[in-house]
C-alpha cells in the first residue's frame, strides 16, 4: 500500500505520455486507468480510515532532504472523488469526438489528473506549487481544446493562474525563510513557539490565501472562469469545475488547518468567509442572468466556492493555543461538512456540464431560449439536470444535504450565526436558476429546431452522475468522519 | 536596511509593478511580459532571503530555478495562445487569413 501512493501521480502521467504518442487508444488507456483509479482510491480512503495517515518517502530518503507523500483523510477524500469524476467524464467524452475537441483531450485529461493527485499527496510546500503548476498548464490545454474561439479565454485563465501562484511561492518562501523548513509539519514545530509574534503565519496566510482565491475565482476574483469553463469543449468543462478549482481549495484548506491561529489570523479568516458570502449570493444572482446554459453553470461554480471558504472562520478558533474541546469538535464537524459540499458539488457540477454537453451536442447551440422542448427530445439530459440541480441545492438525501447539515450545525454550535445567510439563501437561489432553467426545457418545442441524437453512453454518464449526487447522502456520516483523520 | 534586505523591498517593487500592469493592461503580449517581470520580483525576493546567511541557502536557490523552469515553460505557452487567438481574429476579419 505505502507504494501505492506514488502511483496516483506516476501511473496518469505514464498513460498520458503514452495516449499522447499514440492518440488511436486513448479512450480505452484512458478508460482503464480511470477505473483502476477509482478502485486505487477506494482502497486508499479504506487504510486511512483503518490505519491514520499513510507516510510514502521517495527513495528512501526521508525529509528535509527527500521528496516526502502524505496522504491522511483530507487527501483520501479529495483523491476519491477526483477519480470518480475522472471516470464518468471519461465515459461521457468517448461518446463524441467533438464533445473532447481534439484527440489531445486524453493525453491532457490524465496529465491533469495525475497532478490534481499530486497536489493532493504533496507533503511539502513546494511540490504543492510544482503541482499546482501542473494542473494550471494541463487546465489551460484542456480549455485552449476548444479551438481558436477558446484560445483568448485559455490565455486569461493562464495568466490568472500563473498570477495566483507566484503570491503563493512568495508564501512559501517567507514561510521558509522563518522556519527553514518546507514541510507544514516541520514548520509548525517552530511556529509553536510561544515567543513569536505570529506576524509571519498572518503574511504567509494573506499571501497564499490571495494566490489560491485567484487561482479558484473566490468573487471578487472571479472574472475569468466563466469564459473558461463554458469556452471549453463539452467534455472538459465538467473536469474543470468539478475538480480543477478544488485543487486550489483544497492547499488552501492545507494551509489554514496547519498553521497556528491568533487574534489577527482570526479577522481575516471571518474576512474571507464574509468575502465567501458575497460570492455565494453574487454568483447565484448572476447565474439567474445568463442566457446560455453553461455560463448559469459557470457562475454556480463561482457561488460554490464562496461556500467553500465558509470553513476557514469556523476552523480557525480551534487553531488557537487556548482552544478547547468545543472548538474542536466544532472544527471537525465544519471539515466534514465542507468536504462532503466539494465532493458532491464534484459530482453535480459535472452532471450538469455534463447534461448541458448532451443538450449542446442535440441543438448545436447551448442558448437557453433555443432549447425549448428539450424534456420531449433528450428527457435523459433533462432529468440528469434537474437532479444534479437539486442535489446542489442540498435536499435530503443529497450528499450536499449532509454536508450542509453538517455546516449548519458547526455554524450554531459556534455562534457565528451570520453565515447562515449565506449557507441557507445560497440553497434557494440554486434552486431558481435550476428551475428557471428547467422551465424552458418544459417548455413547448418550436417546429422546425433540429434535433441530432445523443449517444447513450453520454446521456447515460450524465444520468448515472446526477444520480450519485442525489442520493449519496445517505449513510454518509460513517465516510465523512474519514475526512478528518490526521488533519488537525 | 542590510542589503538584502534592500533586495527584498526591491523585488516586492518588481513584483507589484508587474501585477499592477498584468491587472490593467488588455494587449495580450504586454500582460505575459508584466507576468514575468512580476515572477522575477519574486525570484528577487527569494534570493536576497537566500543570502541572508553565508553561505547562501541552497534550497531557496533551487526554489528560484525550479520558478524559473516553469516561468519559461508557462510563457512558452502564453505565446502559442496569444498567436493562437490573433490567428482567429484574423480569420473573423477577412476569409484567406492564415
Amino acid at each position: 500500500m505505502t507504494s501505492l501512493l506514488p502511483a496516483f501521480v506516476v501511473v496518469p502521467a505514464l498513460v498520458a505520455t503514452l495516449v499522447a504518442m499514440i492518440p488511436r487508444i486513448g479512450a480505452v488507456a484512458a478508460g482503464a486507468t480511470a477505473l483502476a483509479g477509482v478502485v486505487a482510491a477506494v482502497a486508499l480512503t479504506l487504510r486511512v480510515s483503518a490505519d491514520g495517515p499513510v507516510d510514502v518517502a521517495l527513495g528512501g530518503w526521508a525529509e528535509p532532504v527527500g521528496i516526502a507523500l502524505r496522504a491522511d483523510g483530507l487527501s483520501a477524500a479529495f483523491v476519491l472523488f477526483t477519480a470518480v469524476v475522472v471516470l464518468v467524464v471519461t465515459v461521457f467524452a468517448s461518446g463524441s469526438s467533438a464533445a473532447r475537441g481534439t484527440p489531445f483531450f486524453w493525453a491532457l485529461s490524465l496529465a491533469l489528473w495525475s497532478g490534481l493527485n499530486a497536489v493532493y499527496v504533496a507533503a511539502d510546500l513546494f511540490n504543492t506549487y510544482v503541482a499546482l503548476e501542473l494542473v494550471t498548464v494541463a487546465a489551460v490545454g484542456c480549455v485552449a481544446l476548444g479551438g481558436r474561439s477558446a484560445a483568448a479565454p485559455a490565455l486569461r485563465y493562464l495568466l490568472v493562474a500563473v498570477a495566483g501562484s507566484l503570491w503563493f511561492l512568495l508564501a512559501v518562501g517567507l514561510l521558509y525563510a522563518r522556519t527553514g523548513t518546507l514541510s507544514l509539519r516541520l514548520a509548525l514545530d517552530v511556529l509553536r513557539d510561544p515567543t513569536d509574534d505570529g506576524a509571519l503565519v498572518a503574511t504567509v496566510l494573506i499571501l497564499a490565501t490571495v494566490g489560491l482565491a485567484l487561482k479558484s475565482a473566490l468573487v471578487p476574483l472571479h472574472a475569468w472562469l466563466p469564459p473558461a469553463h463554458a469556452g471549453a469543449p463539452a467534455a472538459v468543462s465538467p473536469l474543470m469545475s468539478a475538480v480543477v478549482i478544488k485543487a486550489s481549495i483544497f492547499v488552501l484548506y492545507r494551509l489554514w488547518t496547519s498553521l497556528p491561529a491568533d487574534a489577527a489570523t482570526t479577522s481575516l479568516a471571518v474576512l474571507v468567509g464574509a468575502v465567501g458570502s458575497v460570492a455565494v449570493l453574487w454568483g447565484s444572482l448572476a447565474a439567474l442572468r445568463q442566457a446560455r446554459l453553461k455560463r448559469v453553470v459557470a457562475y454556480s461554480t463561482v457561488a460554490q466556492v464562496g461556500y467553500f471558504v465558509l470553513l476557514l472562520p469556523l476552523v480557525v478558533p480551534a487553531l488557537r493555543p487556548e482552544a478547547d474541546d468545543a472548538a474542536r469538535a466544532v472544527a471537525e464537524l465544519a471539515v466534514q461538512g465542507t468536504v462532503a459540499m466539494v465532493a458532491a458539488h464534484a459530482l453535480a457540477k459535472s452532471a450538469m456540464f455534463m447534461a448541458a454537453g448532451c443538450l449542446l451536442h442535440a441543438r448545436g447551440t447551448d442558448e437557453i431560449a433555443a432549447l425549448r422542448g428539450a424534456v420531449v427530445t433528450n428527457p435523459g439530459a433533462v432529468l440528469a439536470f434537474g437532479v444534479a440541480g437539486v442535489a446542489l441545492a442540498g435536499l435530503p438525501p443529497a450528499l450536499a444535504f449532509s454536508g450542509k447539515w453538517q455546516l449548519l450545525t458547526a455554524v450554531l454550535e459556534s455562534g457565528q450565526w451570520w453565515w447562515l445567510i449565506a449557507l441557507l439563501g445560497g440553497g434557494l437561489l440554486t434552486a431558481a436558476y435550476t428551475v428557471r432553467v428547467l422551465a424552458v426545457f418544459v417548455a413547448e418545442r418550436e417546429t422546425g429546431t433540429e434535433n441530432t441524437p445523443v449517444p447513450v453512453r453520454m446521456t447515460a454518464a450524465t444520468l448515472v452522475t446526477a444520480v450519485a449526487a442525489g442520493i449519496a447522502g445517505v449513510a454518509s456520516a460513517g465516510w465523512l468522519a474519514t475526512t478528518t483523520v490526521g488533519v488537525f | 536596511m542590510t542589503r538584502p534586505e534592500w533586495f527584498v523591498a526591491l523585488g516586492l517593487l518588481v513584483f507589484a509593478l508587474g501585477s499592477v500592469r498584468l491587472l490593467f493592461v488588455r494587449d495580450t503580449v504586454t500582460r505575459l511580459v508584466a507576468l514575468n517581470i512580476a515572477g522575477a520580483g519574486v525570484f528577487l525576493v527569494l534570493i536576497a532571503l537566500a543570502a541572508r546567511t553565508d553561505p547562501p541557502d541552497p534550497v531557496l536557490h533551487a526554489l528560484v530555478l525550479t520558478g524559473i523552469v516553469i516561468a519559461v515553460s508557462v510563457t512558452g505557452l502564453g505565446l502559442v495562445l496569444i498567436r493562437r487567438s490573433d490567428d482567429g481574429a484574423d480569420e473573423s476579419r477577412d476569409g484567406d487569413a492564415p
